[in-house]
This record gives C-alpha cells, structure tokens and sequence, in this order.
C-alpha cells in the first residue's frame, strides 16, 4: 500500500511518466479500439491519441500538467534542433545564405502617414519658414522660459521644475499664487519671456506640462508620465553645469511631429557649448517622447560612454492649440480623439 | 496642362500660406495656385466666392486688402484690386450685379464697382457695421441684401440698395436664470431659402434662427451643441438642418425646425474653419486647421468619402455645385488649320477620315503625361 502510494505519490516523476505513458497507450488503445469497433478501421499499434484528442480533456490535474510538462519539454527540444538545423545550413552556405528575416515590430509595421514631411517639399518649407517660431530659428530671438506648476504644488514637483531650470539655460521658476494663465501671459511678453512651462500637478505627482510659445504661439498640452528626479536615477553623474548643451530630436518625422520638434527646440539656445559635453534628448517612439539628459564623453573614436544626470520623463502629446493658453475659446490645430484615432495599433501621429 | 485641369476641380481652398488650391476628387489630385509664383504669408486667403457668370471665375480676398480674381477654365490670376477698409482681414466678400461688397474686420462694409481697368477708386457705398465683425454673408435670393454678425456685435440684416440703417437688427435674448447678461458672438450667419429667416452660430455654442418677419427681435429657436465655440456652419440640400463645426473638429448636424442634434460626422482633428454642402448631392467638405480636406457624405450612410492632405492651415473653401461630378472626355486638339488646297480636296477628304480615326488614340497617351501631384507612394518619402 505505502509502496503504491509512494510511487504514486512521491515517486520520481519518471516512474510517474512510464506509468501514465504506459497507461496512456492502454486508454489511446481502448479508445481507438472503441473507435475501431465504430468505424471498422484497424488502429494503429504505437501510442497514437484517436483525432481532435487534446490534453486539456485530461480530467485528472496531475496528470495533465505532466503530459503538458512533456509535451512543452518536446516542443523546445524540436525548436532547438531547428534552429540548429537552420544554423548549420547558414554555416555550409556561407556567404550565398539567404539574407535573416527581419522581424516584424510595430514600429515596422506603421501604417504610412501621409502628413510626414519630405525634405525636399517647398510648400512646407516655406511653412516652416515664417511660421511662428522663425523668428527663433532666424537668430533673433534667444529663447527665455518661465517654468511654474499648478497651484499649491507638492515636493516632487517643486524639485522637479528646480531639476528642469537647472537643464534649460536661461530659464525662472516662479511660485504660482493661484493666478490665472491668461493674466500671466501678457505679463511674461511684456518682460520678453519667449516660452512658458506650466507642470500640472495631481496627487501629489506631476502628470502634464503645458508648453506655450510667446507672443502668440502655440500650445500644446502633454501627459506627463515616468518621472523620475534625480536622486531616483541610478547610476547617475553629478548635476548638470551651466553649460549650455546639445539637443538631439528624434524621429519626428510628420507635420504634426515638425512643430512639436521645433517647439522643443526653441526651448534651448542656439549655440551649445560642446566643453559641456551634456546633451538633451527628445526621442519620439510610438507617439510617446522620451526626455533625458545625459553627459557624454568619448573614449576613442567609436567609443561614447554616458552618464544620465537630470531628470526623466515621458509625454504623450494631447492638444496642439493655435494661439496662446485659450482652453475655452482657442482653436485647435490638432486633439487627440482616443476613440477615433487610437483604433489602429499601427497608427501613429508624431 | 494645370490650365487644362482647372476647369474640372471640384473644391477650391483657400490656405494661410496665400496659396489657392484646386481639388480634383476623381482624380485625386491637388493643384497650387498663387498670384506672384510664390507663397506669401501676406496674402494669406481669408475669403473666396464665386465670380460673376457661374462658377467660371473665383473672387479672392487676401489679408493685404486686395481682392484678387482667378479664372478657373485658364488657371490664372487675372487682375487684383485693392479695397481697403480699415484694420483687420476680409470677414466677407460678395458679388452682386458686377459690384463687390467686402466687408472686413474693423466693420466697414464696401460696395465697389467691379470694373476689370479700374484698380483703385472710390467705394460706390461704404456702411459702419459695428467693431468686430465675424462674418458677412449674401442673401443669395435677394443679391443686394447682405447680414452681418460678429463679437458684441448683433445680427443685423442690411438692403444695399435701401437706406442706411439696418433692415432688421436682432435683439440679444433675456438675461440667463442668474439674471447676467447673455454675451454675443455670431461666428456664421446662414440665410434660409424660401423665407426670410437667418440662422447663425454662436461662439457660445448656440444655434439661432431668426425671423425677420415676425415681429419678434429675439431668436424664434435657439438650440446649443458641445462645450467648444462654433466656427463654421452650412446649410443640408433638404433645408431642414445644418451643419455646424467647432474649434474641436466637431461636426454635428442639428435640426433647426425642432433644435436637436441628428447626428455627428468623425474625422476631423482641428478647428473647422470652412464648410459647405453641395445643393443637390449629400456632401460635406470641410476644411480646418489639420490641414486636411475631407468630404463627408451625409446620409445613406453618413461617412467619410475622401480625404486630402493639402500641406498648409487651410482657411475657407468653395464647393462647386455642378451636378456631374465626372471629368468630361479630353477636348479635341484645337483644329489644325485646313490648307486651302482645292486640288486635293479629296485626298484631304480621305485624310481628314483617317486623322479622325487616330484622335481618339491620341488622348488617352496625352492623359498620361499629366504629372500625378498628389499620389504619394508608400516608402517613396524618407522619414
């Protein structure tokens, strides 16, 4: 009795295994003979499970977990010899192999938007070109930032818009007492501010930013995510200088992605000082963009290292409005709908 | 070959960047349109109508205070003129009888005598609307009656051809539930055919219609929609709803015999700042600051037809409201002049037989070479 049980019980899954294989076989038997008696057909002699047989109609839970453990231990060993197969061939073909298929990713797969700028168009060029930031990018303007949160912030994000000043050059942060947005305004372009920041704040984190260029610029509101300040950054190099840094804007590649990219860059003076060797990032994938700040040094030719320094996070763009801070009344160049335009997985709008 | 092509756009628009662009919707082609060759953000298009003599030609009025008139069978700019009046850009143009009105900003509204020499000269008529004006728009029953509306500024029907004084000039409804005065902000007007009732939007997110011939002042209806000021409005071929956008991108159409919404149009992700259905057919195309043209149908079923990317904010558009919507068979080549040969008159005979055999070969290699604008392939763009 004990042994039975023991070997039922506690007994090596092999002993297990040969018992339930050897019982399988019985039932497969039984079942095809069942069959056979059925349909009049001889059936086959090795272990062969009668058709639309699966293991999840094995009603005994242990059993079934070991024919699935079994049958997963069989599918990785088939899947590494493939793969060993296909190697092999590679390696026997040499440089007449066939070129590896490239994975499909979704940024692969985007379906192609018919707004993305090319380089050559003149009509968009000379839409960039006297828009309202041309006046940054014609060099008569240096950029000046007014940084300030919602009303009555929290730590985090009064550290937070301490962090940004210190990685925007030429940029103030003032305390919001309670004053509307549209009151501020004509006082920052009375004292030259060319940009404003606004962090809203919930909860005691900080979740948007609003971005307004001055004198009558656009707007556009962001959901900010994925902050992380200083200290939370690990590994991390000492704080930024006062060194004005580099700014690398990737992939914004559609006419919407274009002025938010010149936005962002007009937030930051033109020359920067490469002694510096600090660099801003905006990186745009699947609609979300990625900031971080890093210090690089080059340690050969090809070699960079970087450390990360400021602060981090990640913005989804939802409003682009034409015009200084109107939410009521201003018009909208662009809103993000979510449930007419998130319908597609591959569809992105930067 | 853009000469060529003009004649059969379907939607004209009018851009921030000065540029008038002609739309083909069989084709699916857009074509750019300036005065000088290149964009100028100074003439930014603020107003477009149609010229005198059907739809042959387009009045547009530019932010610099000129009007400009383009040929739409040559594809040119023909002439410009300059009307001033005051600050600000056009709210309003109109053609009636070869004279121009124009209204602008400020409120001054101008009749001018359209005369293809005259460049410059003194306005036949000149009215103070009130300041801050949104909108001027033509009665199109009665060419000489024009309605203005703007900020502040009341709904008030003018006679061109009466006195001075408005024909009928709203009054603002009664003060709200907290007894605060309700502000004014007529963003578009639309005058009903058939009666002499108006219909307007607020950029308070009303819809209003008034009728002059009760002797009530105040709006006869008066229905709202959404949270977000209405921009632009247009009239449904059955005459029994309209059409509104809002700085949102929202379109709705809203029944004004009873003052409730039949449903919503989708698509649009900017402010709308032009709308126009056809007179016959159910379509919509409108046009907004995403820079995209759309043309919706809107019954059996209510949906989006076409789409365009046109590069730049677009700010008015003009619909055309002929019935066949096909492009006619490419014209024969204008007539090779006939050699006065009485000697060989039947060999031309048998010639003229086979050339008329071989025209028709010849059209569709001339249609080919028509450069395709606005088809842009997939992948053919760097990113």
């Amino acid at each position: 009795m004990a042994k039975a049980g023991g070997t039922s019980g506690g007994g090596g899954k092999k002993s297990l295994k040969r018992k339930a294989a050897a019982q399988e076989p019985q039932e497969a038997t039984v079942v095809a003979g069942d069959a056979a008696t059925e349909n009049g057909v001889p059936p086959p002699k090795a272990a062969a499970f009668p058709p639309g047989f699966s293991i999840s109609e094995i009603k005994n839970k242990q059993r079934r977990h070991l024919m699935f453990t079994r049958w997963k231990q069989q599918q990785r060993k088939e899947k590494l010899a493939a793969k060993k197969k296909l190697k092999k061939e590679r390696d026997a073909l040499g440089d007449k192999a066939p070129p590896k298929p490239v994975p499909k990713t979704i940024d692969n797969q985007r379906v192609y938007d018919e707004t993305t700028v090319d380089p050559n168009d003149e009509e968009v060029a000379y839409d960039e070109a006297t828009d309202e930031f041309s006046s940054y990018f014609n060099r008569q303007t240096s950029p000046k930032i007014l940084i300030t949160t919602s009303d009555r912030p929290h730590g985090r994000t009064v550290r937070l818009c301490e962090q940004l000043s210190t990685v925007i050059p030429d940029s103030h942060v003032y305390y919001r007492r309670g004053l509307a947005l549209k009151k501020i305004i004509p006082q920052c372009i009375s004292r030259d501010f060319t940009d404003l920041i606004v962090i809203n704040e919930d909860r005691k984190i900080p979740n948007g930013l609003i971005l307004c260029h001055l004198p009558n610029g656009p707007t556009a509101h962001f959901k900010m995510s994925s902050v992380r300040l200083r200290k939370e950054i690990k590994r991390r190099g000492k704080d930024p200088t006062e060194h004005v840094p580099e700014i690398i804007l990737n992939n914004f590649t559609t006419r919407l992605g274009h002025s938010i990219g010149r936005m962002f860059a007009s937030l930051f003076p033109h020359n920067p000082q490469f002694i510096g060797r600090q660099v801003a990032t905006f990186h745009n994938q699947r609609d979300y963009i990625f900031f971080r700040f890093h210090r690089y040094i080059f340690k050969s030719e090809k070699k960079v290292g970087i450390q990360e320094l400021g602060p981090r996070f990640t913005l989804k763009l939802r409003s682009l409005q034409k015009g200084t801070f109107d939410s009521k009344y201003g018009e909208y160049e662009w809103v993000h709908k979510p449930r007419e335009m998130d319908t597609s997985r591959r569809k992105f709008h930067l | 070959m853009a000469a060529a092509t003009a004649r059969w756009n379907h939607v004209w628009v009018g851009t921030e960047t000065g540029i008038l662009k002609g739309v083909n919707l069989q084709r699916k082609q857009a074509a750019n349109f300036t005065a000088a060759g290149q964009p100028r953000r100074e003439e930014a298009v603020s107003a477009l109508c149609w010229g005198a003599g059907g739809e042959a030609r387009i009045l547009v009025g530019c932010a610099d205070g000129t009007v400009k008139r383009f040929d739409t069978e040559e594809g040119i700019f023909q002439g410009q003129r300059h009307c001033p009046g005051g600050e600000g850009t056009f709210r309003g143009l109109a053609q009636a009888d070869g004279n121009l009105i124009t209204c602008m900003d400020s409120g001054i509204l101008r009749v001018w005598h359209d005369d293809e020499k005259e460049t410059s000269s003194d306005p036949l008529l000149e009215l103070r609307v009130g300041p801050e004006v949104c909108r001027m728009r033509q009665d199109p029953a009665h060419p000489h009656v024009v309605a203005t509306g703007g900020k502040e500024n009341a709904l008030k029907v003018w006679d061109l051809q009466g006195s001075k004084e408005p024909v009928f000039k709203a009054k603002n409804v009664r003060n709200d539930w907290l007894n605060l005065r309700v502000p004014i902000w007529e963003q578009d007007i639309q005058f009903l055919p058939g009666s002499q009732k108006l219909v307007t939007c607020t950029g308070y997110q009303q819809v209003r219609v008034y009728d002059p011939a009760s002797p009530q002042r105040r709006p006869v209806l008066e229905s709202t929609y959404g949270e977000y000021p209405l921009t632009a409005m247009t009239l449904t071929p059955e005459g029994n709803s309209v059409i509104v956008g809002n700085t949102h991108g929202q379109l709705a159409e809203i029944d004004f015999r009873q003052g409730r919404l039949l449903g919503c149009l989708k698509g649009l992700a900017g402010s709308v700042r032009g709308l126009q259905c056809h007179p016959s057919k159910p379509l919509l195309a409108s046009c907004g600051l995403d820079r995209v043209l759309r043309i919706h149908r809107i019954r059996n079923p209510r949906g989006l037809e076409h789409k365009i990317y046109l590069k730049s904010r677009l700010n008015c558009l003009l619909l055309s409201g002929r019935d066949n919507w096909e492009d006619e068979p490419q014209e024969q080549e204008p007539d090779k002049t006939p050699i006065e040969d009485t000697e060989t008159d039947e060999l031309w005979a048998s010639l003229e037989a086979a050339a008329k055999r071989k025209l028709p070969g010849l059209d569709p290699t001339h249609g080919a070479h028509q450069t395709r604008r606005k088809k842009k392939r997939p992948g053919s763009t760097s990113s």
